[in-house]
């Protein structure tokens, strides 16, 4: 048991080891800002789902690259691409997209499973698509992570406002001429880049945690749309560096840190928003 | 709306309908199921074109999108998922069509603090949406509406699924602004009993046709038996009114094929 624990977390030369992957530590903050900035409007238009299934065909996408032999990056942004406009163009409405994700998912994770098989190359690269690697990030990576996330926030600041009216309150939005379905496609687009760049740190199965879990914790404890907007930025930040941090010692894979760091998050803010709602919500008279 | 008719592919939902909502007044729509009636919002939301007729809202052709209109959608329970406050509904009914980030205004702040105290929702105006009852989110859903000072106000069935108490409560406020602020409102509803202190005139939809009228003209077995085409019967006592129509015999696609009773 005790042997478990010590394999699990170990600060041994922790000193030493976090000025080697200061890179990876900057792609972990930065991821962590980018999922907490879109993960509100992923709660809002309730897309967790379709983020399990552009994940999926992202890593379909970065495993046939890797096949190929070209730019994992690319591979993985061109499968989310994909995933993204298929599901853009099948509209607002959670119901009519839920069996289309049903069915892509299982398809892409197909794909990928082939392609990763027919892959010859070191074995660590295989299993990092599905679960994470970010100790390996070069410069150039990191520099088309920060451009990546800079596009994805820019037209996030752009179309945030119509964005959100559309998502929480579709019937007036429509009255109110919010052209909804150009704003679903690229949103679902920014999303896809946002899942592209994710699985690099987390890898496919996880992605999840970074871009759903910290909106929900967040949710849990406030209704102010700027409020959830920050406390998601930092429960992401949170995570995503702390995992980086924690897998270091035990030189494990860090996405189960990262995980269990966004678990606990939410775990913590479950009872918190529990007693606010109990208390009477904010000066509800 | 002068002349105007509805056409989806060979099927006529109404036509010849000449309907003029005058600023400051209160008209009820009022017919079966699949008649046709919020078919009429939506085209002076501009999000139906007309197959015939034309179509004004203050004297411009429909567009989408008019800040001359408010609009009141039907009250369903709002997506718990998406963690907004009643003050947010409101100020997105300002300025959630623009694009770019919004700015802290005090200008703004102060408009939409006036639209949630006229409806009186000033007390829980910042809880979550969520956990407000349906007759609490109807009044910000009216304050949303009104903080535009549209000149119409458009309500598709705001009372639906609200209890009696609160469906005074809400028509009570629309007739309040009206009065106010000389908006014409055109209200959706399948129930006329709520609204009936209210309204100056209905426009009843049945069988491809719109009547309008005040109420004391058009709730009558004559008239309605000739809109629908087949014998309806109107009761009226103590300012309640209830339409018997066989619908059976009625010439309309959808709805309930049982004999209907509102009051």
């Amino acid at each position: 048991m005790t042997d478990f624990f010590t394999s699990v977390i170990s600060f041994d030369n922790f000193g030493q080891l976090v000025p080697l992957v200061s890179g990876s530590i900057m792609a972990g903050i930065v991821l962590g800002v980018l999922a907490g900035l879109i993960g509100p409007m992923i709660h809002a238009r309730d897309l967790a789902f379709a983020v399990h299934g552009t994940s999926e065909l992202s890593f379909a996408g970065a495993s046939v690259a890797l096949y190929f032999g070209v730019s994992v990056t690319s591979g993985a942004v061109a499968g989310s691409l994909i995933a993204a406009v298929i599901l853009g163009m099948l509209g607002v409405r959670a119901k009519d997209r839920n069996a289309s994700i049903g069915i892509m998912l299982p398809f892409g994770m197909g794909i990928g499973v082939l392609f990763l098989s027919l892959y010859k190359g070191r074995s660590s690269n295989k299993f990092g698509l599905l679960t994470g690697q970010i100790v390996a990030v070069d410069t150039t990576q990191l520099a088309t992570l920060c451009a990546v996330s800079a596009f994805v926030a820019i037209a996030l600041a752009i179309i945030w406002r119509p964005l959100f009216f559309a998502s929480v309150d579709p019937a007036v939005a429509k009255a109110r001429g919010i052209p909804m379905r150009t704003l679903s496609i690229v949103f679902m687009v920014l999303l896809g880049l946002t899942t592209a760049m994710a699985i690099q740190l987390v890898g496919a199965l996880l992605v999840l945690s970074l871009l759903i879990t910290p909106t929900a914790a967040a949710a849990k404890v406030t209704a102010t749309p700027t409020t959830l907007c920050l406390l998601s930025i930092v429960f992401a930040v949170i995570a995503a560096v702390g995992g980086i941090l924690l897998s270091l010692g035990p030189g494990l894979p860090i996405s189960p840190y990262v995980t269990t760091i966004s678990f606990v998050t939410y775990l913590v803010c479950l009872p918190i928003g529990a007693l606010r709602r109990r208390r009477g919500w904010s000066r509800r008279a | 709306m002068t002349g105007a008719a509805v056409t989806f592919g060979d099927r006529v939902l109404w036509h010849d309908v000449d309907l003029t909502v005058r600023t400051g007044e209160f008209v009820a729509v009022l017919g079966p199921n699949g008649a046709g009636k919020t078919t009429m919002l939506r085209v002076l939301l501009g999000q139906i074109p007309l197959s015939a007729g034309t179509a004004t809202v203050a004297g411009h052709p429909v567009t989408k999108g008019s800040v001359d209109i408010g609009y009141v959608p039907q009250q369903r329970s709002m997506d718990a998922l998406a963690p907004i406050r009643g003050r947010d509904l409101v100020t997105m009914g300002v300025d959630g069509h623009r694009w770019g980030p919004r700015w802290p205004s005090p200008a703004r702040r102060h408009k939409v603090d006036e639209a949630i105290s006229v409806v009186g929702a000033s007390s829980y105006a910042n809880a979550p949406i969520s956990q407000l009852s349906g007759g609490e989110q109807q009044r910000l859903r009216i304050a949303q509406a009104l903080v535009t000072d549209p000149t119409l106000m458009l309500c598709d069935e705001p009372l639906l699924s609200l209890d009696i108490r609160h469906q005074a409560a809400v028509t009570q406020l629309i007739d309040q602004a009206r009065r106010d602020r000389d908006i014409g409102v055109l209200f959706v509803t399948h129930e006329i009993n709520p609204v009936l202190p209210y309204i100056d005139r209905v426009a009843y939809v049945a069988g491809g046709r719109v009547l309008v009228g005040t109420p004391d003209e058009v709730m009558r077995s004559d008239t309605l038996s000739e809109l629908y085409g087949s014998p309806v019967q109107v009761f009226r006592r103590d300012n309640r009114i209830i339409v018997l129509a066989d619908e059976e015999r009625v010439p309309h696609n959808h709805g309930e094929h049982k004999a209907k009773t509102r009051d």
